[in-house]
Order: structure tokens, then C-alpha cells, then sequence
């Protein structure tokens, strides 16, 4: 088609006067919409935390209730979200860079803890550590305890955890295709310096993404959490558990200063994720100018 | 010196004869072996545990116990609450979803940031949050009581946490679909005289319409089994604001260990029917694209 006949599409599709209107309305909606229903409750919860003064705020978080919850929470984190990410790249490897019977159940065994009811998670486990269930007599015997305790807690936490690191990097391996790999394989590559020199690389942002979102989880999970922890102060009261049982004694600006530490943690969160979306963004457009060249 | 090939043809076709399409790279074994006892571990063998538990008690009582009244009015309220939340995060999904991938405008990643917040927010301390907000005295509660509007501990106030945990869904289901539309399309109807409502109706609700049913799908899902950010809102009176997962927790609270595992199972059903039904959805979705392009 001449360039003379093609119609430029910025006249077609040149907002008039009422779709502008428009445009503004809906954008206006949305940030309201926003306001109100996301913006406002993380106000709020730094609001009642510090309704009464920074010294009753910072005497509540420095409470040693809520120390050893923050200690506890970090502990089942820094076990959790290691083995998952273990368990994603392994996950990753297998699915994407083999054929097998069975794959897509694997695929879908992955996805079952994101549809599960997090309190029908941690009674899964209270079903065989605890007391009356698979394991508990025999625990019970060798005085091993895993049900209200932290085992039992990093078990649930675990599980809710454990499709992140490998759903962010199954699509993008996929994704990727295995070429550079079979390359360094075939110039005799041994695995451990495939996977430090090719493919570490190639994933890290994915990997990073995946680990950054089960970490968040892993700080946060609750209902789980809740089932197997009993629920025993200073021991086994994970951070989101603190919170509930101080909101339960009524002592609402203590459950509210614990809470947003926790808030806290979430906007960090959302922060590096923004940055490191930012990141692939880049690599990703670098990727496809490479690409056209 | 000649290269000498890393592969062992061989040995990666003998031993694991099962590899249907026989890969150079190595780590085949070690990463399927390391995920199979991992999902077998974390996933299946609780799984099986809490059903087969649920059963022990033979079939007539599990089918007395998860049909009880109190059980019964619990599906009404977590369902009805559900399907009204994915409803209503349908709405406001679709016009985050519209208005981030089809407008530029100050502020926009920040936006897009904050979107994601009840992911990154632990449940629990939007649980309070939400009630503190919705309760008689709280921010949007005192303009709403005086008109006869009671959202704290009503199933109102139950569908507003489920709404919020479950928003985020529709919005990034959506969102990449509207991003991906071929403006062309668009472009050729308004040269054609459609109007923005006609485009609006013919061109991108259908293409968007198979996101649109997942994210719902999934916010429905997610909704249905929430635990922590609903059980501060609802007020739990038993057969009007008590959801299903609070009633699997207090069962075990009374040590009725059957009676939880047979709730949790029919829960547990509910579930994996909503998963199937999400990835028949995908399916069809991934069709329609195959034929587009």
C-alpha cells in the first residue's frame, strides 16, 4: 500500500473530546477504587499502631513476645525459602529440560498448594505428626515433636511456599529453550559448571522474583501456620500469630505495632519486586534487540 | 586434541529407559528424583492422610458429618461470600486490569505496584486492618453505619476480605491479554466506523472474556478457602458469618479430629474441581489464541 493512502492510525484512534472525559473517569475510578480498598487498610494499620504515641509504639514491637515472634518468623524463613528454592530449580530443570511420563502431573502436583485452603494445609500435617495421626505415636515415643512445635510450623510454611521459585522458572526456562546448555554440555561442560556459568545466569532475575514472592509468603502465612503452631507464646507464635492473639486480648495498639512490621515487610517486598521486574524488563528488551540485529 | 563428547549416549538411554526423548544434559536424575520425593514428602503423602482420614470413620458418617446444618449454612456462607467476592473483583479487576494496560498516566507503576498488595500483605493483618476500617467507629465504617450499612461481622464484611485477597488475580490475568491485543484490530474497526462502546463489545471483551473467567476462577478459588484476613471481619456466628476453614479449626480445636478431615475433604474436592475448571479455561484460552495467530 502507498504511503499516501494508509491511514495514519493516530486519526482513527484520536480520542475525541468525550473519550478523553472518559479516559480521566475510568483512571479516577480506578485510583479511588484503590484508595479505598488497598491504600487506605495499610494506613490504617500504621494509624492505630501509633494512635498512641511512638513510645507505646516502640515499647510494643520491643516486647519480647513479639521479639521472639520476629526471631521465629526469620528462622522459618531462612529454612523455608532455601529449600524451596532448591526444590524449584530442581523442579524446573526436570520439567523443562527432559521428557517423562508423568510430567504434567508433577505440573499440576506443583499447583496444588496454591488452590488449598491453608488451614486444610496445616491439618494435612496435624493428619500425620500429629497425636492421633500417622507418625504421631512413634514421635511420641522418641519424644520428637513436630505438631505444635517449629517443625511442624516450617513444615506448613513449606508447603504453602513451595510452587513460587518453581512457577516463576518453569515458564521462563521453558521460555528460554535449552540450546546454550546442550552447547555447554556437549563442549564437555560437567553439570555443576553448567549450572554456575549458564544456567545460573540466565535465571537469576526469574529465581530472584520466585524467592522474593515465597519469602513474602513464608513471613506472612497464617492460617496454616495457625493449625500446626498451637499457638504457645514465646515459642511457637510466628509474627501473623502474635498479631491475632494480641488483637484477641483486645490489646489493639500492640497487635497493631506488630502488624505493621509486618506491613513493612510487604512494601519492601512490592519494592524489590518492582526493581527486579524493572530488571527483567531490561534484560528482556535487550534480549529482543539483540534478536533483530 | 579432538573434542571429546560429555554425552554417554548410553547411559542416559539404558538407565533411565523411561526418558522419552533422551537429552545431552545432565542432572536428569538428581533433579527428578529431588522433586518426586519433595512433592511426595510436602504434597501427596498429607494429602492422602487427611482423606483417608475423613473415610476412617466409613462412608455414612462422613457423609452425616459434612452434610450437619452448621456445616451446611458454613458452604452457603464461604460460597455465597466467594462467588459474590469474585463478582465483585471481576468488576473492579477488569478496570485496573483496562486502565493499566490501555492508559499512560502519572503514577502508573506505582499503581501497578500496589496491585499486587494483598498478595504481599499478610493475611492476618489485613484481617484487622479491614475491621478496623469497616467497624462502627472505623475510617469508612462511621459514614456507612448511620445508613443502616453494617459491614463488620456480617457477610458483607466477609465479602470485602475475600474481594480484597482476591482482586489481584483478575487483574493479572487480564492485564497481559489487553497488553497484547493486536491494536490493528481495533484500528481496522474504527476505520470501519465502529464506535469505542462497539469496539469495546465485539473486538476486546470476547479476546479478554477467557482471562477474565480464569482470574475470576482463581479469585473464586482463592477467596473460598481464605482463612486469615476473613475470620476478623466475620463476627464467626455460627450458621450467619461462620466460613467452612474456621469451622475445620474449630472442630480440631474440640479434638474432633474425623469431623474436621471430613469437612477438609470435601473442601479439599472443591478445590481440585476449581483447578480443573481453571485449566479447561486455560486450555480453551490457549486455543482460541492458537487460532488467532
Amino acid at each position: 500500500m502507498s504511503r499516501g493512502r494508509t491511514i495514519p492510525s493516530s486519526m482513527l484512534l484520536r480520542p475525541t473530546t468525550t473519550q478523553r472525559a472518559g479516559r480521566a473517569a475510568l483512571i479516577l475510578l480506578a485510583l479511588l477504587f484503590l484508595t479505598g480498598f488497598l491504600i487506605l487498610p495499610v494506613v490504617a494499620v500504621f494509624s492505630q499502631a501509633l494512635s498512641q504515641g511512638w513510645a507505646i509504639y516502640r515499647d510494643s514491637i520491643v516486647q519480647e513476645d513479639v521479639l521472639s515472634a520476629l526471631r521465629l518468623t526469620c528462622l522459618v524463613a531462612a529454612i523455608a525459602v532455601p529449600l524451596n528454592v532448591l526444590f524449584g530449580i530442581a523442579a524446573s530443570w526436570a520439567i523443562t529440560r527432559f521428557e517423562f511420563p508423568g510430567k504434567s502431573l508433577m505440573i499440576t502436583m506443583i499447583d496444588i498448594p496454591l488452590s488449598v485452603s491453608p488451614v486444610v494445609a496445616g491439618m494435612m500435617y496435624v493428619e500425620v505428626f500429629g497425636l492421633h495421626g500417622w507418625l504421631g505415636p512413634w514421635l511420641m515415643e522418641h519424644n520428637l515433636h513436630v505438631i505444635f512445635a517449629v517443625p511442624g510450623i516450617v513444615l506448613a510454611t513449606v508447603f504453602v511456599t513451595c510452587p513460587f521459585v518453581a512457577r516463576e522458572l518453569i515458564p521462563f526456562m521453558q521460555a528460554q529453550g535449552s540450546d546454550e546448555e546442550i552447547a555447554a554440555a556437549v563442549l564437555g561442560a560437567n553439570g555443576w559448571n553448567l549450572f554456575w556459568r549458564v544456567t545460573l545466569p540466565n535465571i537469576k532475575w526469574a529465581l530472584l522474583y520466585g524467592t522474593i514472592l515465597a519469602a513474602s509468603r513464608s513471613i506472612g502465612e497464617f492460617g496454616a501456620v495457625s493449625v500446626v503452631s498451637g499457638h504457645i507464646r514465646g515459642k511457637t507464635t510466628t509474627l501473623p500469630l502474635e498479631v491475632e492473639m494480641l488483637y484477641n486480648e483486645y490489646n489493639f495498639t500492640a497487635a497493631f505495632a506488630t502488624a505493621s512490621l509486618l506491613t513493612l515487610a510487604a512494601i519492601v517486598t512490592l519494592t524489590i519486586k518492582k526493581i527486579v521486574e524493572g530488571s527483567t524488563g531490561v534484560a528482556r528488551n535487550i534480549e529482543e534487540q539483540e534478536g533483530e540485529s | 586434541m579432538p573434542v571429546k563428547l560429555a554425552i554417554n549416549p548410553r547411559k542416559s538411554a539404558r538407565r533411565w529407559s523411561f526418558v522419552t526423548k533422551s537429552s545431552p544434559l545432565p542432572g536428569f536424575r538428581l533433579s527428578f528424583a529431588f522433586t518426586a520425593i519433595y512433592m511426595t514428602i510436602i504434597v501427596f503423602i498429607p494429602l492422602t492422610a487427611i482423606v483417608l482420614h475423613g473415610a476412617r470413620g466409613g462412608f455414612g458418617a462422613f457423609l452425616h458429618t459434612i452434610v450437619a446444618p452448621r456445616v451446611l449454612a458454613s458452604y452457603r456462607v464461604t460460597l455465597g461470600s466467594a462467588a459474590a467476592a469474585a463478582l465483585l473483583s471481576a468488576v473492579f479487576g477488569m478496570l485496573l486490569a483496562w486502565v493499566l494496560a490501555r492508559y499512560s498516566f502519572p503514577g502508573k507503576s506505582i499503581v501497578d505496584a500496589v496491585v499486587d498488595l494483598p498478595f504481599a500483605l499478610p493475611t492476618a493483618v489485613a484481617g484487622i486492618s479491614l475491621t478496623a476500617l469497616y467497624a462502627e467507629h472505623g475510617w469508612i465504617g462511621r459514614y456507612l453505619e448511620p445508613h443502616g450499612i453494617h459491614v463488620a461481622f456480617t457477610p458483607l464484611g466477609i465479602v470485602m476480605a475475600m474481594s480484597f485477597v482476591g482482586f489481584p488475580f483478575v487483574v493479572r490475568s487480564v492485564q497481559p491479554v489487553l497488553e497484547d491485543l493486536d491494536p490493528a484490530m481495533e484500528e481496522a474497526a474504527a476505520s470501519l466506523g465502529a464506535s469505542s462502546w462497539q469496539r469495546f463489545t465485539r473486538i476486546i471483551a470476547p479476546v479478554s472474556f477467557p482471562a477474565l473467567l480464569t482470574g475470576s476462577a482463581l479469585a473464586f478459588a482463592r477467596a473460598a478457602g481464605e482463612y486469615g484476613s476473613v475470620i476478623f471481619i466475620a463476627g464467626n456466628m455460627p450458621m450467619k458469618t461462620e466460613i467452612t476453614a474456621l469451622l475445620i479449626v474449630t472442630k480440631l480445636e474440640e479434638y474432633d479430629y474425623t469431623g474436621a478431615a471430613a469437612i477438609a475433604s470435601a473442601m479439599l474436592a472443591l478445590s481440585f474441581a476449581i483447578m480443573l475448571l481453571v485449566n479447561v479455561l486455560q486450555w480453551w484460552f490457549q486455543k482460541r489464541e492458537g487460532q488467532r495467530a
